[in-house]
């Protein structure tokens, strides 16, 4: 079974998203399809599972067009597609979720027992390993993508398309996605891989499909390229990644000392984590997501009260937490997620820049009147210093990429001079040029004093960032380790709950 | 068919989408007036010529859209802040209170002084019947919706209980009704022969005030963040409980005046019908403007004429003045929808 996608192209007003895209995938084989954010990738795939319509092209599966625009078809014609985000119903089990859809409305009852037995068998050939009867708010994060991998091969899909589906996993988990990947390569299955990570990609793909900009750049046997060669072709030129220079760290600037924050329904969210951040050194907390690194981030950002233990900045222990607190102690905070907690999308780009600063003069005067020219001088100038692409300072902040919108939020960050810098998933969507950005200023900042945490689900950037990485499981943080004493294998085994095995001389923190 | 959001809407769409949604609603209810056997076209010129063809059919129009205005603003600064306060009907009814209880011979004062006090003493009252619903929608997470909406019917019973027991006026010959405002508080009429009164210059400077406020001032700046997104407005530290507190007590405020008004400038005294339903009619008042604070004025003109106009017309002709109801609710919902015309491009395929 055979996809080929044929001459298309996509428009939204003057943005061509897609720009007569060819490419095609054999029986069997792997193709993986990389980009920068912004490529083109994601719409392209839209247009194949019939999202969206070409303006121009067709899609053939077995040499045979799809009507664009109908998603059934696609799925009829053995499409199947795994999400970025999860669209699973979190209240219904497993067995459920996977026949959604898939029976008659007018049948009499549902055959459970066959729909079982049918995802048992998936399951077993190809590695998807999960129990149909377990309601899906109970998996892990892995867990749930094994779900949708089997509610698209339960449709008969033969053509799988997987949306960065790594971003979630450990290091050991998408070894693992690997091998069922493999095992349904070889039963004849076709894959589209979807990634900005070049090792996955390397590692994973018979052939590799390049865009940029919404074109093709070119297609590769994987077997011929490598890392240099394919980053070059993703991003136009060659990449220069910020050098990390150690510095010798000064006076800790945040301390926390046995924190512990309690969720709704009882469960330890952060449990007696000690952790000190020094001048001038980039500590990484790596940790597979949901395992307490937002509600770490939530009480470095003031706005989550700890249920027990001390928070110092700059020596002084934080006696009522407050965003506005944090912001006047001289705190900066990147947020993890830039759309909801970062911007106010539907505002402009000075409103959301002063946004931290709204409250002192001189950016308004008697009787708090907001005085617009000040605004929108200092915003003119943090555009022009920050190179903010996309919208002027009085477009709305939503129409930003994602690489802007974040050189905005460090902008309003940075330029206040932060003691501390709480970066939550600095780069999480940015394509290589931004990503070298972000971390040239973190690091910038870090040469001119801060303390710098940066919490990250990559542990590429981690071990590229910081000078020093803990990790984090269960609410409970490892102690610190030399980023050069540690690799991805150990701190992925430390990841998945063996915080131990770091072993470092001081065990402090350590509740394990 | 699908929708796309649009990154710019133009211009004229802004402007002729609220237009073609009257148009359409006129055109909706055109089936019902024939239904009735009159001519369409004869039937809204007699409502268009009884709301806004005279001196004292203009006058009427705009006395009727002084309360409208206010409680539109109510509802669009509330809607602005995603607090959905449902109860600008009992706030109305707080303010008229609050005048009655001063503005019956509790003190005498010449009017410069009264009408004001008058007018803080009903904007007072009518934020302080907020005070438990965002009280207890901040602190306990009670939907707004469902406690602004029954404190309307608390707040109605408290008037019905004080108009026929210690507020009723012994001269009324067994009315529910409380005693007059006295003189020094009687709004000022602004149209000779008309019972267009001072409130009417209140509901717009209100809405200036209210304009200049959300576009220039540091609570508008908060009050639109909030709005837009909590969250994001929590991390720039904002305090979302303080803003809905803020935005609470200007919505009820501007409801209760526009009680005041009706007590003190229209009727001239408190009784149980001061208010056909004013608070419900400001959300419609604010959906037509889309929640803009000068826009609101323009939408309470416009709603107050097809009341006003709707009686004319059925006095000439044989036609229900329920058809102002049909027209007004058939208005809200096409604008809504032309607003998604404007928020969004329909693709056809």
């Amino acid at each position: 079974m055979t996809l080929e996608i044929r001459g298309v192209t996509k428009r939204f007003g003057a943005l061509v998203a897609n720009d007569a895209i060819s490419l095609s995938v054999a029986q069997g084989e792997v193709l993986a399809l990389l980009g920068e954010n912004g490529a083109g990738k994601t719409t392209l795939m839209n247009i194949l599972f019939g999202h969206y319509t070409a303006d121009a092209g067709e899609v053939l599966v077995d040499g045979a067009a799809l009507p664009p625009g109908d998603t059934r078809a696609a799925i009829a014609a053995g499409v199947g597609m795994v999400h970025q985000h999860f669209a699973l119903a979190d209240n219904m089990t497993v067995l459920e979720n996977i026949t959604l859809g898939t029976e008659s409305l007018w049948s009499w009852r549902s055959d459970a027992a066959a729909a079982r037995r049918r995802i048992r068998a998936m399951a077993d050939a190809y590695g998807l390993a999960v129990d149909p009867d377990r309601r899906v708010d109970e998996l892990s994060i892995g867990e749930k993508q094994r779900v949708e991998i089997l509610k698209a091969l339960y449709r008969h899909a033969r053509i799988l398309i997987l949306d960065e589906p790594t971003s979630v996993l450990t290091p050991q988990e998408a070894d693992r996605l690997f091998e069922t990947l493999r095992a349904m390569t070889a039963e004849g299955l076709s894959v589209i891989f979807i990634s900005h990570k070049l090792h996955e990609i390397l590692a994973i793909s018979d052939r590799v499909t390049v865009l940029r900009r919404g074109a093709v750049v070119g297609t590769v046997a994987t077997a011929e390229a490598d890392r240099e060669s394919l980053a070059e072709m993703m991003v136009g030129h060659k990449v220069a990644r910020p050098r990390v220079e150690h510095l010798e760290p000064g006076r800790p600037v945040v301390e926390l000392a046995g924190v512990t924050v309690t969720g709704t329904g009882g469960a330890r969210l952060l449990d007696g984590v000690t952790l000190a951040v020094r001048e001038r050194e980039i500590v990484g907390l790596a940790g597979v997501a949901g395992n307490g690194q937002s509600a770490l981030a939530a009480l470095l950002s003031g706005t989550l009260t700890p249920e027990a233990g001390d928070v110092r900045i700059d020596g002084e222990t934080i006696e009522r937490f407050s965003a506005r607190d944090f912001i006047a102690r001289r705190v900066g905070r990147i947020p993890e997620d830039r759309h909801a907690t970062g911007v106010v999308g539907d505002m402009t780009v000075w409103e959301n820049l002063i946004a931290e600063q709204l409250r002192e003069p001189p950016f308004w005067r008697w009787g708090r009147i907001i005085d617009f020219a000040a605004c929108k001088a200092y915003a003119r100038r943090l555009v022009e210093q920050f190179d903010i692409r996309g919208a002027g300072i009085d477009g709305t902040t939503r129409l930003l990429s994602g690489g802007n919108m974040q050189k905005l939020i460090l902008a309003r960050t940075l330029d206040r001079v932060p003691r501390f810098i709480l970066a939550s998933q600095p780069i999480r969507g940015l394509d290589e040029g931004a990503i070298a950005a972000v971390h040239q200023r973190l690091l910038d900042a870090k040469r001119e004093g801060a303390a710098v945490l940066v919490i990250s689900e990559d542990l590429d950037e981690i071990l590229g960032i910081a000078d020093r990485v803990v990790v984090i499981h269960g609410g409970r943080v490892s102690a610190p380790l030399d980023v050069g004493a540690v690799d991805a294998r150990r701190l992925g085994l430390m990841m998945a709950g063996d915080l131990g095995h770091g072993e470092g001389a001081h065990r402090r923190g350590v509740g394990a | 068919m699908t929708l796309e959001p649009r990154e710019h809407a133009p211009l004229w769409l802004v402007v002729l989408a609220p237009v073609a949604a009257v148009a359409a609603s006129l055109v909706l209810c055109s089936v019902l007036i024939l239904w009735t056997g009159q001519p369409v076209l004869n039937a809204y010129r007699l409502l268009l010529g009884g709301a806004f063809g005279s001196t004292f059919g203009i006058a009427e129009t705009l006395t009727r859209a002084t309360p409208l205005i206010l409680t539109g603003l109510a509802a669009a600064v509330a809607f602005r802040a995603k607090f959905w306060n449902i109860g600008a009907e009992g706030q109305l009814y707080c303010g008229a209170l609050a005048a009655t209880w001063i503005g019956t011979g509790m003190v005498a004062l010449p009017p410069v002084l009264m009408i004001p006090l008058l007018f803080v003493a009903g904007a007072v009252a009518g934020g302080l019947a907020l005070l438990v619903p965002v009280f207890l929608k901040t602190r306990l997470k009670v939907d707004e919706v469902v406690t602004t909406l029954l404190l309307n019917f608390v707040i109605l019973l408290l008037v019905n209980f004080l108009l026929e027991g210690p507020w009723k006026d012994p001269m009324s010959m067994g009315w529910p009704q409380a005693a007059p405002i006295v003189d020094e508080g009687v709004l000022p009429v602004l149209l000779a022969k008309s019972r267009l009164h001072m409130g009417l210059l209140v509901g717009l400077a209100a809405a200036l005030l209210v304009w200049a406020a959300m576009r220039w001032s540091v609570w508008g700046y908060e009050i639109r963040a909030v709005g837009l997104n909590p969250q994001a407005a929590t991390f720039a530290g904002i305090s979302v409980n303080l803003t809905m507190l803020r935005v609470a007590m200007i919505s009820g405020g501007l409801a209760g005046m526009a009680g005041v008004g009706e007590v003190a400038g229209l009727k001239g005294y408190l009784t149980l019908d001061l208010s056909p339903g004013f608070g419900y009619a400001g959300i419609a008042v604010a959906m037509l403007a889309a929640l803009h604070p000068l826009g609101v004025i323009l939408s309470a003109v416009f709603l107050a004429g097809i009341y006003v106009g709707a009686d004319s017309m059925s006095r000439a002709v044989n036609i229900p003045t329920y058809i102002a109801d049909v027209l007004v609710a058939s208005s809200v919902l096409a604008v809504l929808v032309s607003l998604m015309f404007v928020r969004f491009r329909v693709r056809w395929r």
